[in-house]
């Protein structure tokens, strides 16, 4: 069952206040999907903590309805 | 522990550098999977892997291991490392090279 761009990027935005999430659909069809996700949250967080966080916030949909989701996370620079 | 465990715990503390992917290494069966076994040909080091799809145990085991949902998963000197856009990143910043002590290519850096 394919997810909309606008509900993942929901479930990041309720677990992660601060984030600005960019997500793109890469095959056109609802379930190939690239997330960047910026937050102050990941400041010296280590990556696996921050795709962690990603994931927790997808609750378990990850590996499962969602199946393809690349993902890009980082602390926003320049503060 | 339970066997599932055990038995992940044993594959990840003796092998220096280990993939557990979907697929084999000549036959990726996910382009995640594909892209994870790119990056460590080119890296040029040895590695083990182990295809979840030939064992329903290992394959939901590995989640709960490293309490992370998806596959491929890279495991160096016992240690989860990630997945397979974290194994891109770090390939590229040279990172990975450094974790598995290959040399670093002037094309990944």
């Amino acid at each position: 069952m394919p997810m909309a761009a606008s509900e993942i990027e929901r479930l990041i935005r309720e677990a992660i206040p601060d984030a600005d999430v960019t997500i793109r659909d890469l095959a056109g069809d609802g379930d190939h999907y690239a997330a960047r996700v910026v937050s102050r949250a990941f400041a010296g967080m280590p990556r696996v903590r921050q795709h962690q966080l990603v994931y927790r916030a997808l609750g378990g949909r990850m590996g499962g309805e969602l199946h393809a989701l690349q993902l890009e996370t980082a602390a926003p620079s320049g503060e | 522990m339970s066997d599932a465990n055990s038995r992940i715990d044993e594959i990840v503390k003796n092998n220096q550098v280990v993939l557990f992917m979907k697929g084999t290494p000549l036959f990726p069966q996910c382009g995640f999977s594909s892209r994870a076994i790119t990056i460590l040909e080119h890296l040029g080091t040895p590695f083990e892997s182990v295809d979840v799809l030939q064992d329903p145990e290992i394959r939901q085991g590995i989640k709960e291991y490293s309490d992370w949902p998806t596959i491929p998963q890279l495991y160096v000197n016992g240690e989860f490392v990630g997945g397979s856009d974290i194994m891109l990143e770090m390939f590229q910043s040279g990172e990975l090279q450094q974790l598995v002590g290959a040399p670093a290519s002037e094309t990944g850096a």
